[in-house]
Protein backbone atom coordinates (compact mmCIF):
# COMPACT_ATOMS: atom_id res chain seq x y z
CA UNK A 1 0.00 0.00 0.00
CA UNK A 2 1.26 3.79 -0.78
CA UNK A 3 2.07 5.93 2.17
CA UNK A 4 -0.44 8.02 2.62
CA UNK A 5 0.28 12.01 2.63
CA UNK A 6 -2.03 15.56 3.77
CA UNK A 7 -0.16 18.32 2.98
CA UNK A 8 -1.86 21.00 4.91
CA UNK A 9 -1.15 24.67 4.34
CA UNK A 10 -0.83 26.82 7.25
CA UNK A 11 -0.41 30.78 6.72
CA UNK A 12 1.68 30.27 3.61
CA UNK A 13 2.58 32.03 0.35
CA UNK A 14 2.74 28.16 -1.14
CA UNK A 15 6.51 28.83 -2.26
CA UNK A 16 6.91 24.91 -0.85
CA UNK A 17 4.17 23.98 -2.50
CA UNK A 18 5.28 24.61 -5.66
CA UNK A 19 9.17 24.10 -4.94
CA UNK A 20 7.89 20.52 -4.71
CA UNK A 21 6.41 21.10 -7.98
CA UNK A 22 9.96 20.97 -9.50
CA UNK A 23 11.00 17.91 -8.40
CA UNK A 24 12.27 16.39 -11.41
CA UNK A 25 10.88 13.08 -10.84
CA UNK A 26 7.60 13.48 -9.32
CA UNK A 27 5.68 11.19 -12.00
CA UNK A 28 7.67 8.18 -10.31
CA UNK A 29 7.08 9.22 -6.83
CA UNK A 30 3.16 9.85 -7.15
CA UNK A 31 3.44 6.64 -8.35
CA UNK A 32 5.28 5.52 -4.46
CA UNK A 33 2.77 7.55 -2.85
CA UNK A 34 -0.82 8.80 -2.70
CA UNK A 35 -1.89 12.62 -1.68
CA UNK A 36 -5.41 12.46 0.44
CA UNK A 37 -5.07 15.79 0.05
CA UNK A 38 -2.94 18.13 -1.88
CA UNK A 39 -3.40 22.11 -2.33
CA UNK A 40 -2.99 21.88 -6.12
CA UNK A 41 -2.37 18.13 -7.43
CA UNK A 42 -4.91 16.46 -7.86
CA UNK A 43 -5.84 14.45 -4.14
CA UNK A 44 -8.20 11.21 -2.80
CA UNK A 45 -10.80 13.97 -1.27
CA UNK A 46 -11.40 17.97 -0.91
CA UNK A 47 -10.25 20.47 2.05
CA UNK A 48 -13.90 20.34 3.33
CA UNK A 49 -13.71 16.72 3.12
CA UNK A 50 -10.50 16.11 4.77
CA UNK A 51 -11.46 18.55 7.57
CA UNK A 52 -14.98 17.38 8.02
CA UNK A 53 -13.96 13.75 9.92
CA UNK A 54 -10.08 12.22 10.28
CA UNK A 55 -9.64 9.89 7.05
CA UNK A 56 -6.83 7.27 6.99
CA UNK A 57 -3.23 9.12 6.75
CA UNK A 58 0.30 8.01 7.14
CA UNK A 59 2.23 11.44 7.01
CA UNK A 60 1.18 14.88 7.53
CA UNK A 61 2.79 17.71 6.21
CA UNK A 62 2.40 20.99 7.29
CA UNK A 63 3.40 24.08 5.50
CA UNK A 64 3.35 27.78 6.86
CA UNK A 65 2.93 29.34 10.13
CA UNK A 66 0.38 28.06 12.33
CA UNK A 67 -1.88 30.48 14.88
CA UNK A 68 -4.88 30.09 17.21
CA UNK A 69 -6.85 32.12 14.96
CA UNK A 70 -6.34 30.86 11.41
CA UNK A 71 -8.25 28.65 9.37
CA UNK A 72 -8.57 26.34 6.91
CA UNK A 73 -11.49 25.60 5.42
CA UNK A 74 -13.14 26.88 8.75
CA UNK A 75 -11.78 24.91 10.88
CA UNK A 76 -8.91 26.01 13.39
CA UNK A 77 -5.72 24.97 11.41
CA UNK A 78 -4.15 23.63 14.83
CA UNK A 79 -7.39 21.45 15.31
CA UNK A 80 -6.79 20.03 12.14
CA UNK A 81 -3.11 19.19 13.05
CA UNK A 82 -4.06 17.45 16.70
CA UNK A 83 -6.53 15.69 15.05
CA UNK A 84 -4.15 14.30 12.13
CA UNK A 85 -0.88 14.31 14.19
CA UNK A 86 -2.96 11.65 16.40
CA UNK A 87 -3.34 9.13 13.81
CA UNK A 88 -0.12 9.56 11.64
CA UNK A 89 3.29 8.23 11.80
CA UNK A 90 5.21 11.22 11.15
CA UNK A 91 5.10 14.74 10.79
CA UNK A 92 6.74 16.38 8.93
CA UNK A 93 7.11 20.46 8.67
CA UNK A 94 7.63 21.74 5.12
CA UNK A 95 9.61 25.01 4.99
CA UNK A 96 11.09 27.95 7.42
CA UNK A 97 7.70 29.01 8.07
CA UNK A 98 6.09 25.86 9.42
CA UNK A 99 9.70 24.88 11.52
CA UNK A 100 10.64 28.39 12.71
CA UNK A 101 7.52 30.47 11.81
CA UNK A 102 9.21 32.47 9.29
CA UNK A 103 8.36 35.63 7.72
CA UNK A 104 4.84 34.42 8.81
CA UNK A 105 5.53 35.19 12.53
CA UNK A 106 5.48 38.71 11.98
CA UNK A 107 1.44 38.76 10.09
CA UNK A 108 -0.85 39.63 12.14
CA UNK A 109 -2.26 36.62 13.37
CA UNK A 110 -2.39 36.00 16.81
CA UNK A 111 0.82 33.64 17.99
CA UNK A 112 1.91 32.82 14.79
CA UNK A 113 4.86 30.46 15.13
CA UNK A 114 6.13 27.26 13.78
CA UNK A 115 4.52 24.09 14.53
CA UNK A 116 7.83 23.30 17.57
CA UNK A 117 9.58 26.66 17.14
CA UNK A 118 9.27 30.23 16.99
CA UNK A 119 12.58 31.31 15.96
CA UNK A 120 14.40 29.61 18.47
CA UNK A 121 12.02 29.56 20.90
CA UNK A 122 10.07 26.05 21.86
CA UNK A 123 6.25 26.04 21.87
CA UNK A 124 4.08 23.95 24.13
CA UNK A 125 0.91 23.17 21.66
CA UNK A 126 2.47 20.49 20.36
CA UNK A 127 5.31 18.81 22.22
CA UNK A 128 3.64 15.85 22.23
CA UNK A 129 4.01 15.49 18.86
CA UNK A 130 7.88 16.11 19.07
CA UNK A 131 9.20 12.53 19.01
CA UNK A 132 7.09 11.95 15.47
CA UNK A 133 8.13 15.08 13.79
CA UNK A 134 10.68 16.14 11.03
CA UNK A 135 11.15 19.80 10.20
CA UNK A 136 12.91 20.40 6.59
CA UNK A 137 13.25 24.09 6.94
CA UNK A 138 14.15 26.44 3.77
CA UNK A 139 12.71 29.20 2.02
CA UNK A 140 11.56 27.37 -0.55
CA UNK A 141 12.50 23.68 1.08
CA UNK A 142 14.83 22.16 -1.60
CA UNK A 143 12.18 19.33 -3.29
CA UNK A 144 14.69 16.77 -3.21
CA UNK A 145 15.35 16.87 0.96
CA UNK A 146 11.53 16.57 1.28
CA UNK A 147 11.18 13.34 -1.20
CA UNK A 148 14.03 11.93 0.39
CA UNK A 149 13.11 12.34 3.47
CA UNK A 150 9.46 11.12 2.31
CA UNK A 151 11.35 7.60 0.80
CA UNK A 152 13.24 7.48 4.09
CA UNK A 153 10.01 7.07 6.32
CA UNK A 154 8.43 4.82 3.53
CA UNK A 155 11.52 2.51 4.01
CA UNK A 156 11.54 2.81 8.27
CA UNK A 157 15.09 4.40 7.76
CA UNK A 158 16.32 5.85 11.05
CA UNK A 159 16.53 9.39 10.43
CA UNK A 160 18.81 10.97 12.47
CA UNK A 161 17.67 14.81 13.51
CA UNK A 162 19.52 17.86 14.64
CA UNK A 163 18.31 19.96 17.49
CA UNK A 164 15.86 21.86 15.58
CA UNK A 165 14.10 17.96 14.19
CA UNK A 166 16.57 18.74 10.93
CA UNK A 167 17.76 15.57 9.15
CA UNK A 168 21.70 15.70 9.53
CA UNK A 169 21.96 14.18 6.19
CA UNK A 170 21.11 17.30 4.55
CA UNK A 171 21.31 19.85 7.79
CA UNK A 172 24.51 18.75 9.26
CA UNK A 173 26.42 20.91 6.58
CA UNK A 174 26.86 24.34 6.70
CA UNK A 175 25.76 25.96 2.95
CA UNK A 176 29.22 26.68 2.07
CA UNK A 177 29.99 23.20 1.87
CA UNK A 178 30.23 22.58 -1.76
CA UNK A 179 30.20 26.13 -2.83
CA UNK A 180 32.44 26.75 -6.17
CA UNK A 181 33.73 29.90 -3.95
CA UNK A 182 35.35 28.39 -1.64
CA UNK A 183 39.05 29.19 -2.95
CA UNK A 184 37.55 32.75 -3.32
CA UNK A 185 36.87 32.41 0.58
CA UNK A 186 40.14 30.89 1.67
CA UNK A 187 42.53 33.62 0.60
CA UNK A 188 39.68 36.15 1.10
CA UNK A 189 39.27 37.38 -2.31
CA UNK A 190 36.25 39.80 -1.81
CA UNK A 191 35.95 41.32 -5.28
CA UNK A 192 33.22 40.56 -6.55
CA UNK A 193 30.01 42.00 -8.63
CA UNK A 194 26.93 40.32 -8.45
CA UNK A 195 26.24 37.72 -10.34
CA UNK A 196 29.72 37.53 -11.52
CA UNK A 197 31.60 34.07 -11.27
CA UNK A 198 34.87 35.06 -9.49
CA UNK A 199 35.07 36.26 -5.92
CA UNK A 200 33.57 35.26 -2.14
CA UNK A 201 30.29 37.39 -1.13
CA UNK A 202 30.90 36.33 2.68
CA UNK A 203 32.85 39.62 3.64
CA UNK A 204 30.89 42.54 1.63
CA UNK A 205 28.04 41.05 0.42
CA UNK A 206 25.73 39.35 3.08
CA UNK A 207 26.77 36.01 2.03
CA UNK A 208 25.18 33.64 5.05
CA UNK A 209 26.20 30.26 3.58
CA UNK A 210 29.48 29.68 6.23
CA UNK A 211 27.10 29.92 9.34
CA UNK A 212 23.71 28.72 7.76
CA UNK A 213 22.56 25.05 7.55
CA UNK A 214 21.83 23.24 4.33
CA UNK A 215 22.34 21.29 1.30
CA UNK A 216 22.07 24.03 -1.51
CA UNK A 217 25.21 23.36 -2.46
CA UNK A 218 25.38 19.64 -2.62
CA UNK A 219 21.83 19.15 -3.52
CA UNK A 220 21.68 22.13 -6.75
CA UNK A 221 18.68 23.79 -7.29
CA UNK A 222 16.72 22.49 -10.53
CA UNK A 223 20.16 19.88 -10.70
CA UNK A 224 22.06 23.36 -12.06
CA UNK A 225 22.97 25.61 -10.06
CA UNK A 226 22.33 27.54 -6.14
CA UNK A 227 22.31 30.86 -5.32
CA UNK A 228 25.92 31.73 -4.01
CA UNK A 229 27.26 29.46 -7.44
CA UNK A 230 25.74 32.09 -9.57
CA UNK A 231 26.58 35.35 -7.84
CA UNK A 232 23.93 35.91 -5.01
CA UNK A 233 24.28 36.00 -1.90
CA UNK A 234 23.44 33.09 0.89
CA UNK A 235 19.91 34.84 2.80
CA UNK A 236 20.22 31.88 5.35
CA UNK A 237 17.25 31.02 4.70
CA UNK A 238 16.80 27.32 6.67
CA UNK A 239 18.13 29.23 9.70
CA UNK A 240 15.65 30.29 12.94
CA UNK A 241 16.81 33.96 12.35
CA UNK A 242 14.84 34.43 8.59
CA UNK A 243 14.52 36.47 7.72
CA UNK A 244 17.04 39.43 8.35
CA UNK A 245 17.12 42.81 6.57
CA UNK A 246 19.97 43.98 4.24
CA UNK A 247 20.20 41.15 2.75
CA UNK A 248 23.55 42.44 0.33
CA UNK A 249 25.87 43.58 2.97
CA UNK A 250 27.31 42.18 5.22
CA UNK A 251 26.80 43.80 9.41
CA UNK A 252 30.63 44.53 10.65
CA UNK A 253 32.06 45.61 13.59
CA UNK A 254 35.33 47.62 12.61
CA UNK A 255 35.93 45.00 9.76
CA UNK A 256 35.01 42.04 11.65
CA UNK A 257 31.92 40.06 10.23
CA UNK A 258 28.95 39.99 12.78
CA UNK A 259 28.56 36.37 12.42
CA UNK A 260 31.37 34.17 11.43
CA UNK A 261 31.48 31.05 10.06
CA UNK A 262 29.88 28.36 12.35
CA UNK A 263 31.59 26.99 15.23
CA UNK A 264 34.73 29.40 14.38
CA UNK A 265 36.56 31.44 17.26
CA UNK A 266 36.86 35.10 16.64
CA UNK A 267 40.96 34.87 17.15
CA UNK A 268 40.96 31.97 14.81
CA UNK A 269 39.14 33.76 12.02
CA UNK A 270 41.13 36.85 12.76
CA UNK A 271 44.41 35.06 12.75
CA UNK A 272 43.54 33.17 9.22
CA UNK A 273 42.05 35.88 7.46
CA UNK A 274 44.64 38.32 8.34
CA UNK A 275 47.48 35.75 7.16
CA UNK A 276 45.18 34.87 3.84
CA UNK A 277 44.77 38.23 3.41
CA UNK A 278 48.62 39.29 2.75
CA UNK A 279 49.18 37.16 0.16
CA UNK A 280 47.78 37.96 -3.32
CA UNK A 281 46.89 34.98 -5.30
CA UNK A 282 47.49 36.33 -8.99
CA UNK A 283 45.18 33.68 -10.15
CA UNK A 284 42.21 34.45 -7.65
CA UNK A 285 42.49 37.86 -8.82
CA UNK A 286 41.34 37.32 -12.60
CA UNK A 287 38.47 36.98 -14.46
CA UNK A 288 37.63 33.51 -14.77
CA UNK A 289 36.88 33.34 -18.29
CA UNK B 1 60.29 21.79 19.96
CA UNK B 2 62.03 20.41 23.19
CA UNK B 3 62.36 22.96 25.96
CA UNK B 4 65.63 23.73 26.42
CA UNK B 5 66.23 24.25 22.60
CA UNK B 6 63.11 26.76 23.28
CA UNK B 7 64.72 28.38 26.21
CA UNK B 8 67.82 28.62 24.10
CA UNK B 9 66.47 30.51 21.13
CA UNK B 10 64.70 32.89 23.40
CA UNK B 11 68.22 33.66 24.96
CA UNK B 12 69.74 34.58 21.41
CA UNK B 13 66.57 36.65 20.83
CA UNK B 14 66.97 38.32 23.57
CA UNK B 15 70.77 38.85 23.11
CA UNK B 16 69.72 40.22 19.48
CA UNK B 17 67.15 42.57 20.42
CA UNK B 18 69.55 44.31 22.77
CA UNK B 19 72.53 44.38 20.32
CA UNK B 20 70.30 45.48 17.57
CA UNK B 21 69.16 48.35 19.87
CA UNK B 22 72.80 48.90 20.67
CA UNK B 23 74.71 48.76 17.21
CA UNK B 24 71.60 48.80 14.83
CA UNK B 25 70.48 46.13 12.77
CA UNK B 26 72.76 45.94 9.85
CA UNK B 27 76.37 46.35 11.87
CA UNK B 28 74.99 43.68 14.04
CA UNK B 29 76.42 39.98 13.20
CA UNK B 30 75.11 36.00 14.06
CA UNK B 31 79.19 36.33 15.21
CA UNK B 32 78.14 39.55 17.65
CA UNK B 33 75.25 37.35 19.19
CA UNK B 34 77.12 34.05 19.59
CA UNK B 35 80.07 36.10 20.83
CA UNK B 36 77.61 37.95 23.91
CA UNK B 37 76.34 34.58 24.62
CA UNK B 38 79.55 32.74 24.29
CA UNK B 39 78.27 30.09 22.03
CA UNK B 40 80.12 29.03 18.87
CA UNK B 41 79.14 30.49 15.48
CA UNK B 42 78.52 27.11 14.44
CA UNK B 43 76.00 26.35 17.18
CA UNK B 44 73.89 29.33 16.57
CA UNK B 45 73.38 28.34 13.04
CA UNK B 46 71.45 25.23 14.63
CA UNK B 47 68.89 27.71 16.02
CA UNK B 48 68.99 30.54 13.04
CA UNK B 49 69.81 29.47 9.47
CA UNK B 50 70.32 33.36 8.80
CA UNK B 51 70.09 36.70 10.54
CA UNK B 52 66.97 37.33 7.90
CA UNK B 53 65.24 34.30 9.70
CA UNK B 54 66.13 35.48 13.08
CA UNK B 55 64.64 38.73 12.48
CA UNK B 56 61.68 37.38 11.50
CA UNK B 57 61.58 35.09 14.50
CA UNK B 58 62.27 38.24 16.33
CA UNK B 59 59.14 39.81 15.14
CA UNK B 60 57.09 36.72 15.76
CA UNK B 61 58.16 36.82 19.20
CA UNK B 62 57.45 40.24 19.96
CA UNK B 63 53.89 40.23 18.27
CA UNK B 64 53.01 37.19 20.54
CA UNK B 65 54.53 38.86 23.83
CA UNK B 66 52.35 41.65 22.89
CA UNK B 67 49.20 39.89 21.86
CA UNK B 68 49.01 38.13 24.92
CA UNK B 69 49.03 41.02 27.44
CA UNK B 70 46.86 42.65 25.12
CA UNK B 71 44.38 39.17 24.99
CA UNK B 72 44.40 39.36 28.72
CA UNK B 73 43.02 43.02 28.63
CA UNK B 74 40.84 41.98 25.93
CA UNK B 75 39.40 39.40 28.51
CA UNK B 76 38.94 41.59 31.23
CA UNK B 77 35.32 42.36 31.72
CA UNK B 78 36.00 46.28 31.81
CA UNK B 79 34.88 49.00 29.61
CA UNK B 80 36.46 49.73 26.24
CA UNK B 81 37.34 52.97 27.97
CA UNK B 82 39.25 51.39 30.48
CA UNK B 83 41.16 48.96 28.24
CA UNK B 84 41.87 51.65 26.37
CA UNK B 85 44.17 53.01 29.22
CA UNK B 86 45.23 49.66 30.15
CA UNK B 87 46.84 49.45 26.54
CA UNK B 88 48.76 52.74 26.42
CA UNK B 89 49.79 51.59 29.59
CA UNK B 90 50.85 48.04 28.97
CA UNK B 91 52.81 49.81 25.51
CA UNK B 92 54.11 52.54 27.48
CA UNK B 93 55.61 50.00 30.51
CA UNK B 94 56.82 47.80 27.70
CA UNK B 95 58.71 50.71 25.75
CA UNK B 96 60.19 51.61 29.57
CA UNK B 97 60.95 47.97 30.69
CA UNK B 98 61.95 46.33 27.23
CA UNK B 99 62.77 49.38 25.30
CA UNK B 100 64.83 46.83 22.94
CA UNK B 101 61.75 45.67 22.11
CA UNK B 102 59.68 48.39 20.72
CA UNK B 103 62.78 49.85 19.10
CA UNK B 104 63.12 46.90 17.02
CA UNK B 105 59.19 47.47 15.86
CA UNK B 106 59.63 50.30 15.01
CA UNK B 107 63.34 50.71 13.47
CA UNK B 108 63.52 47.24 12.32
CA UNK B 109 60.61 45.85 11.17
CA UNK B 110 58.65 48.79 10.36
CA UNK B 111 61.54 50.55 8.36
CA UNK B 112 63.16 47.49 6.83
CA UNK B 113 60.46 46.13 4.68
CA UNK B 114 62.87 43.87 2.26
CA UNK B 115 63.99 41.68 5.23
CA UNK B 116 60.92 40.50 5.97
CA UNK B 117 59.40 40.27 2.06
CA UNK B 118 59.61 36.28 2.16
CA UNK B 119 57.72 34.51 4.98
CA UNK B 120 56.17 38.11 7.16
CA UNK B 121 53.84 39.47 4.11
CA UNK B 122 51.31 41.98 5.30
CA UNK B 123 50.79 41.69 8.54
CA UNK B 124 51.43 37.21 8.81
CA UNK B 125 54.43 37.89 11.50
CA UNK B 126 52.17 40.58 14.19
CA UNK B 127 49.11 38.40 13.63
CA UNK B 128 48.62 37.88 17.45
CA UNK B 129 49.29 41.71 18.02
CA UNK B 130 47.26 42.93 15.10
CA UNK B 131 44.65 40.44 16.15
CA UNK B 132 44.14 41.42 19.27
CA UNK B 133 43.72 44.83 18.31
CA UNK B 134 40.66 44.55 15.85
CA UNK B 135 39.09 42.39 18.79
CA UNK B 136 39.68 45.11 21.05
CA UNK B 137 37.74 47.76 17.95
CA UNK B 138 35.60 44.94 17.36
CA UNK B 139 33.60 44.88 20.91
CA UNK B 140 34.32 48.58 21.05
CA UNK B 141 31.87 48.94 18.21
CA UNK B 142 29.96 46.27 19.45
CA UNK B 143 29.11 47.46 22.86
CA UNK B 144 27.96 50.92 21.30
CA UNK B 145 31.06 52.68 22.69
CA UNK B 146 33.63 53.12 20.10
CA UNK B 147 32.61 54.79 16.58
CA UNK B 148 32.74 52.00 13.39
CA UNK B 149 34.87 53.28 10.80
CA UNK B 150 37.48 51.58 8.68
CA UNK B 151 40.19 49.65 10.66
CA UNK B 152 43.59 51.12 9.47
CA UNK B 153 42.07 54.17 10.33
CA UNK B 154 41.41 53.80 13.50
CA UNK B 155 44.92 51.32 13.84
CA UNK B 156 47.20 54.22 12.62
CA UNK B 157 45.80 56.27 14.96
CA UNK B 158 46.10 54.28 18.12
CA UNK B 159 49.36 52.67 17.11
CA UNK B 160 51.07 55.51 15.39
CA UNK B 161 50.39 57.75 18.28
CA UNK B 162 52.07 55.57 20.92
CA UNK B 163 54.47 54.80 18.25
CA UNK B 164 55.58 58.45 17.78
CA UNK B 165 55.75 58.52 21.49
CA UNK B 166 57.73 56.01 22.04
CA UNK B 167 59.66 56.85 19.19
CA UNK B 168 60.08 60.63 20.68
CA UNK B 169 61.08 59.19 24.04
CA UNK B 170 63.78 57.35 22.45
CA UNK B 171 65.28 60.31 20.92
CA UNK B 172 65.29 61.97 24.27
CA UNK B 173 62.87 64.89 22.78
CA UNK B 174 60.15 64.30 26.15
CA UNK B 175 60.55 66.66 28.76
CA UNK B 176 58.99 63.73 31.03
CA UNK B 177 58.54 60.01 31.66
CA UNK B 178 56.48 57.92 29.23
CA UNK B 179 54.05 57.30 32.43
CA UNK B 180 53.58 61.07 32.44
CA UNK B 181 51.17 61.14 29.37
CA UNK B 182 49.36 57.62 29.93
CA UNK B 183 46.10 59.68 30.86
CA UNK B 184 46.00 62.64 28.71
CA UNK B 185 47.26 60.24 25.47
CA UNK B 186 44.04 57.43 26.98
CA UNK B 187 41.60 60.22 26.87
CA UNK B 188 42.94 61.42 23.34
CA UNK B 189 42.59 58.41 21.58
CA UNK B 190 39.21 57.22 23.41
CA UNK B 191 37.43 60.72 22.61
CA UNK B 192 39.02 59.89 18.90
CA UNK B 193 37.47 56.73 18.41
CA UNK B 194 34.40 56.87 20.35
CA UNK B 195 30.92 57.24 19.29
Amino acid sequence: MKPRILWISGISCYGNVHSFLTYTNIDIFLDDFEFIYHPVLDSTYTLTQIVEDVKGCDILLIDGAVADDFMRADKSIKNIIQKYASVVNKIITVGTCATFGGIFQHSSYTGASGVHFKADELQSDFLHLRHKTISISGCPIQPEILVNTLYEIKNNMDIKLDSFLRPKEYFGYTIHNGCTRNEYFEYKVDNHNFGELEGCLYYDYGCQAPYSSGSCNKILWNEVNSKTRSGSPCFGCTEYTFPKIGLFETKKNMGIPENLPLGVPKRAYITIAGVAKAFKIDRLNKKLM
Amino acid sequence: MPHKKQTKKELIIQAALELFALKGFYTTTIPDIASALKMSVGNMYNYFKSKDMLAKEIIKYISIYLGSKLQAINEEPITTKEKTKKIVQMYFETASNRPEMIDYFLRVYLSNREVFKDGCEGMACVSEFVTEVMIYFEEGVKSGELRDQDFFSAFGLFMGYLGGMVFLNGEKILPNELSFYIDDISENIYNALKK
